[in-house]
């Protein structure tokens, strides 16, 4: 699909949720707009397209990134994990699960992007990552309150579901310690 | 966003070339360049990509100090176990910056050649001699509340964005660069950006084409490090104010002091006034304040942000307190 006026459109194969695509895109297609409109995953949402709100937060090679800000092209070779990937065997996945329980939502448009910033979360904080909630960085905290309040900082809820989200994210990293 | 070529760095050689050609730029992180070439404040017609380049490790120097590549992302540099026991002001201050998904994008030398938040840059509708030379600054008699109070000029008074900046400043990293000629060189991080004067357009010493390839830390000098930010919301907001310290004492004197601040100038501002009145210097609360106004005695307020210049003092006392346990 080009883009109206483009010129130098490049090939690009992403491989979102296991699955590889192979696109023709205009370089300017940003990561977020290639899943959406190029490859119908409305599952991630746009909201402030700068950066600022993570409702756009997809998992690349393991690592939560906003996908607004980077270029679909730059991805070759990644893979790429969406809300619509995160399910197990037609089961959610245990961190959807805990944000139905504690009703870590209300309009909903920021939940995918605060569900695959939570999944991440618990594997910077399963591999010792400090945050700057972290008294001494040279040791691997706890996951306390503070710590996950901070380390969602990058996700803004409107609805301020806040305490709920933050409860969702405790019992699933607490079921991950059991 | 203006259309652009977009290109896969090959070597080392072959990028820094395309890239000085005219309207070309490097491309790491993407997280600032992306936003400003949707706005089209940045206008690049050709993106060099240093994703494939190497430049991603982390190694330790002969000198037992450490040297980051540029492509180690903020979140990978925050997280080595060598960077926090031995330069845990570096892994506080960029835990201070943005948030995770950002961190996890950014680059180290992306994140030093970030462009200002200033919002008179940002406001195509708006002059600034930054994006458009000649047109004015909006920001002197706008609302100038995150703007900078010292080291800039009646043409410019943006303040660099950057919290792990900061801490390098403190720790006196170099940069390392190539050019598109081949040539390498090694500049002190205070000396990498150029004060605004009468061309804030041109904000580093870099030549077009010239990339930075690694960050070296020397190896830590002695002393407590701490890093503190003050801002707007408890996370993920740009600094009113920062403080970097390494600071150390003997009985009752400080022995010896870094200092730098953040959100007050176009880069992260060393202050040698507060160093040198520190060292020698009883550890006291006086001192601390003797320190502060000593670093901040050419700064200048423009309206909206007086408030920075005693902020300024009194972050630095409340860091030297607790960097020295002084109650």
């Amino acid at each position: 699909m080009a883009e109206p006026g483009s010129t130098n459109n490049e090939a690009v194969t992403l491989t979102v949720n296991g699955q590889r695509h192979a696109l023709d895109l205009d370089p300017r297609v940003t990561l977020l707009d290639a899943l959406r409109e190029h490859l119908g995953l409305t599952g991630t949402k746009k909201g402030c397209d700068q950066g600022q709100c993570g409702a756009c937060t997809v998992i690349v090679n393991g690592q939560r990134i906003n996908s607004c800000l980077t270029l679909a092209v730059m991805h070759a070779g990644d893979e790429i994990t969406t809300i619509e990937g995160l399910e197990e065997g037609g089961n959610l996945h245990p961190m959807q699960g805990a944000f139905v329980r504690h009703d870590g939502l209300q309009c909903g448009y920021c939940t995918p992007g605060q569900i695959c910033s939570a999944v991440a979360l618990l594997a910077e904080h399963r591999a010792g990552w400090p945050s700057y909630a972290t008294a001494d960085v040279a040791t691997a905290p706890a996951l306390t309150d503070a710590e996950i309040a901070e380390r969602m900082s990058g996700n803004i809820c409107r609805c301020s579901a806040y305490p709920n989200i933050v409860a969702a994210i405790r019992e699933v990293a607490e079921g991950d310690r059991t | 966003m203006k259309p652009f070529r977009y290109e896969r760095a090959g070597t080392l050689a072959s990028a820094c070339a395309a890239a000085a050609e005219p309207d070309a730029k490097f491309i790491a992180g993407g997280t600032n360049l992306i936003d400003l070439m949707k706005l089209q404040i940045e206008t690049a017609a050709h993106l060099v990509d240093i994703g494939p380049l190497p430049l991603a490790e982390i190694e330790e120097t002969t000198e037992g100090g450490l040297r980051i590549g540029t492509r180690v992302t903020n979140s990978a540099l925050a997280a080595d176990m060598r960077v926090r026991r031995r330069y845990p002001v570096l892994s506080q201050a960029i835990l201070a910056g943005a948030s995770a998904q950002l961190r996890n994008k950014a680059t180290t030398g992306g994140n030093l050649l970030q462009r200002t938040r200033c919002s008179y840059f940002y406001d195509t509708s708006k002059p600034c001699n930054k994006r458009m030379p000649g047109s004015g600054c909006a920001a002197l008699a706008g609302l100038n509340r995150m703007n900078a109070v010292i080291g800039v000029s009646d043409d410019c008074i943006a303040a660099h964005g950057s919290d792990m900046a900061v801490a390098m400043a403190a720790l006196e990293a170099r940069v390392e660069t190539i050019a598109a000629d081949g040539k390498t060189r090694t500049i002190p991080i205070d000396a990498l950006y150029r004060a605004p004067g009468n061309t804030p357009n041109i904000e580093t010493v870099l030549a077009p084409g010239e990339l930075i390839r690694s960050v070296v830390l020397p190896p830590p000098p002695p002393g407590r490090q701490l890093y503190r930010k003050v801002r707007d919301r408890a996370s993920y907001a740009f600094a009113l104010v920062s403080v970097a310290v390494i600071v150390s004492r003997q009985n009752d004197r400080i022995n010896a002091a870094r200092v730098a601040f953040g959100g007050i100038s176009y880069k992260p501002w060393r202050s040698a006034e507060a160093e040198a009145a520190l060292i020698g210097a009883a550890v006291t609360v006086a001192s601390f304040d003797a320190a502060g106004r000593a670093a901040l005695k050419d700064a200048r307020g423009y309206g909206c942000n007086d408030f920075k210049i005693p902020l300024a003092r009194r972050t630095l006392r409340a860091v030297l307190a607790d960097a020295t346990g002084v109650i």
